[in-house]
């Protein structure tokens, strides 16, 4: 056994170079902002947006990560798709854009890998460097495709059949301990909780410290560069160090285990360590870090914001939640509803390779074109009366929330999984949860966030 | 009637009317077909219309093109007559089609 850590610990300090790089990067960061005089100053403060109406079209910029919280968001895309469905703003924070708000135009962009690229940056700004870790979901075919192909086999139905046990009974812990009749806030109690236990399921991080998970990808999914969130660049560079430290750890750890007779297990490391392409992949630290911040942040304030706005959404139309109870076999539907909702990421960008003309506009080569899905979810032209949650609506099904083309969300069937879970154990138990104040939202250009929501849990009668 | 069948992973049969110029997706969800969603309406972008052609029909139905080939590569499921059914329209002398729905949808 102690060979065995020693070894470990061996391993682990050969990955010390890839720490010190970080170390770097944060220096010279750290000296950049020095020098341009932005140190310690905020990109943004928060200001009163005023109501669409108010603007000319071309001042319409929806970079601005307070649209959200501000409730205006609804308004601008809808005064966009109707007027100038592929819009150019030309002096936002984060330099030109286009706006893409049609569903279909939306399609057609995000199908069209050829002119559309998703290289090198999938949000609006630039992350500072290092930050920009390579990550798939940023990588153009064929690259893209051996780098998906590694991992997907973890969140692949095949393999969820192999998790859905111990996620339902991960969820049914967290069920039972919660407060009745007394309000607490659902963000931190079940939408964080639960996420950080799939997350820790999906990589088999060590269970106590998987909040850990959920702290980093915060940090690392809200820095005011990229998209116009709160997050400190001297805190995320540290968390940045002790996550390569810990993934590397887990993965040596991993190795250690099997080498030493454990069954293997149906997590992403294990799946990575008996796959022929990348059973090396700790040599390549940058791949490593890549792909497991990839389903890391991916997964993680995608899947809480959808446990918490499914709450949000059956307040605001609370007949749908009385259609519901008497029908728990809509819970499927009623998840892809949820997501189409609640979109919980607002945008993914592109970069146009070449010349083209997009739906009557013409987009240089270079331009940024940003794809609103959360604007494509809300089009008349496809979801009737598209603000209300519609538990049984027909197509919800058809939402872009997770994207479509080859960047399609991986992590789709996992999502989906996770929330039917949820909904299904929470039925059995709660009559009603009642929102009993006014939510509060995270403030981003990317991340539509929900902070904090006080709910209050009527338990089913008994008997 | 011209049918086209498909046959569930549980060995299960469902027919749908062949419906000249309308894609194999479409009549498999206007018909409730189970095991094909169709998220993307039929663009080739989303990959949950895949079926796998029985391979007696294969020749006659043709393979994929690139869009579609793109989105099939993806799927751990793929088989060599895999097909994404939005992307196959039907004409007359598909009568009696029959293919293969894979155990999950990606
Ligand atoms: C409701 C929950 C989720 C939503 C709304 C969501 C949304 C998205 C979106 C919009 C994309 C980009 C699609 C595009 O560019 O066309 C994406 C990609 C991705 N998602 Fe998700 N996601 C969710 C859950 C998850 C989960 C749980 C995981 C993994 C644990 C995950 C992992 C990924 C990965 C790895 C990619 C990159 C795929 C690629 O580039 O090929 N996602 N997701
Ligand atoms: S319906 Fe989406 S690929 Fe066929």
């Amino acid at each position: 056994m102690t060979k065995i850590r020693e070894a470990i610990t061996a391993k682990v300090q050969a990955t010390i170079p890839m720490e010190r790089q970080i170390q770097g990067a944060h220096l010279y960061d750290k000296t950049r902002r020095w020098v341009t005089g932005t140190n310690g100053q905020k990109m943004f403060v928060e200001s009163p947006i005023p109501p669409v109406d108010d603007l000319e079209i071309g001042e319409i910029d929806l970079s601005n990560p307070f649209l959200y919280r501000q409730g205006r968001w609804q308004s601008y895309f809808e005064r966009l798709r109707k007027e100038a469905p592929v819009h150019y703003q030309a002096n936002s924070p984060f330099g030109p854009f286009w706006s893409v708000t049609r569903h279909a135009d939306i399609i057609a962009v995000d199908k069209n890998h050829d002119v559309f690229s998703a290289e090198p940056f999938i949000v609006i700004g630039v992350p500072p460097r290092f930050m920009d870790i390579e990550m798939f979901i940023a990588m153009d075919p064929p690259r893209h495709d051996l780098q998906r192909q590694a991992v997907q086999g973890v969140v692949a139905p095949k393999n969820l059949r192999e998790m859905e046990g111990l996620i339902r009974s991960r969820v049914r812990e967290v069920l039972d301990d919660l407060p009745v009749d007394e309000p607490f806030d659902w963000v931190q109690k079940v939408s964080v909780e639960l996420t950080a236990r799939m997350l820790a399921t999906l990589l088999d991080f060590p269970y106590e410290q998987r909040r850990k998970l959920v702290q980093w990808s915060d940090l690392a999914a809200s820095m005011e560069q990229t998209n116009g969130g709160p997050s400190d660049n001297d805190e995320v560079f540290a968390e940045m160090r002790s996550t390569v430290r810990e993934l590397s750890a887990l993965w040596y750890d991993k190795a250690a285990r099997l080498a030493g007779g454990e069954e293997p297990g149906f997590d992403l490391i294990t799946m990575l360590q008996s796959n022929e392409n990348t059973k090396d992949l700790i040599d390549r630290p940058m791949e490593f870090l890549g792909n497991l911040t990839l389903l890391i942040v991916g997964g993680n304030d995608t899947t809480r914001n959808s446990m918490s706005g499914g709450v949000l959404a059956l307040n605001q139309f609370p007949e749908q939640f009385e259609k519901l109870k008497a029908n728990p076999d809509l819970i499927p539907n009623m998840v892809s509803e949820i997501i189409r909702w609640q979109t919980p990421l607002a945008y993914m960008r592109r970069i146009a390779k070449k010349d083209t003309i997009l739906n009557g506009q013409f987009i240089r080569e270079g331009d940024k074109v940003v794809m609103w899905y959360a604007s494509g979810n809300r089009d008349e032209a496809v979801f009737e009366r598209p603000d209300e949650l519609i538990i049984d609506r027909p197509n919800a099904r058809n939402h872009i929330a997770f994207g479509f083309g080859v960047h399609r969300c991986m992590g789709n069937r996992l999502a989906e999984m996770q929330l039917r879970i949820l909904w299904e154990e929470l039925l059995t138990r709660f009559e009603d949860i009642d929102v009993v104040a006014d939510p509060e939202y995270v403030q981003s250009n990317f991340v539509r966030g929900i902070s904090r929501l006080m709910v209050r849990l009527t338990p089913k009668a008994t008997g | 009637m011209a049918v086209v069948t498909f046959v569930s992973h549980d060995g299960d049969t469902h027919q749908a009317p062949l419906e000249e110029g309308r894609s194999l997706m479409q009549v498999a969800t206007e018909n409730a077909v189970p095991g094909i969603d169709g998220d993307c309406g039929g663009e080739a972008a989303c990959g949950t219309c895949h079926v796998v052609v029985d391979p007696a029909w294969a020749e006659r139905v043709g393979s994929s093109e690139a869009g579609e080939e793109g989105m099939l590569a993806m799927n751990p499921e793929r088989e060599p007559t895999s097909r994404l059914s939005c992307q196959m329209v039907l004409c007359e002398a598909w009568d009696g089609l029959t293919v293969r729905l894979p155990e999950f949808q990606m």
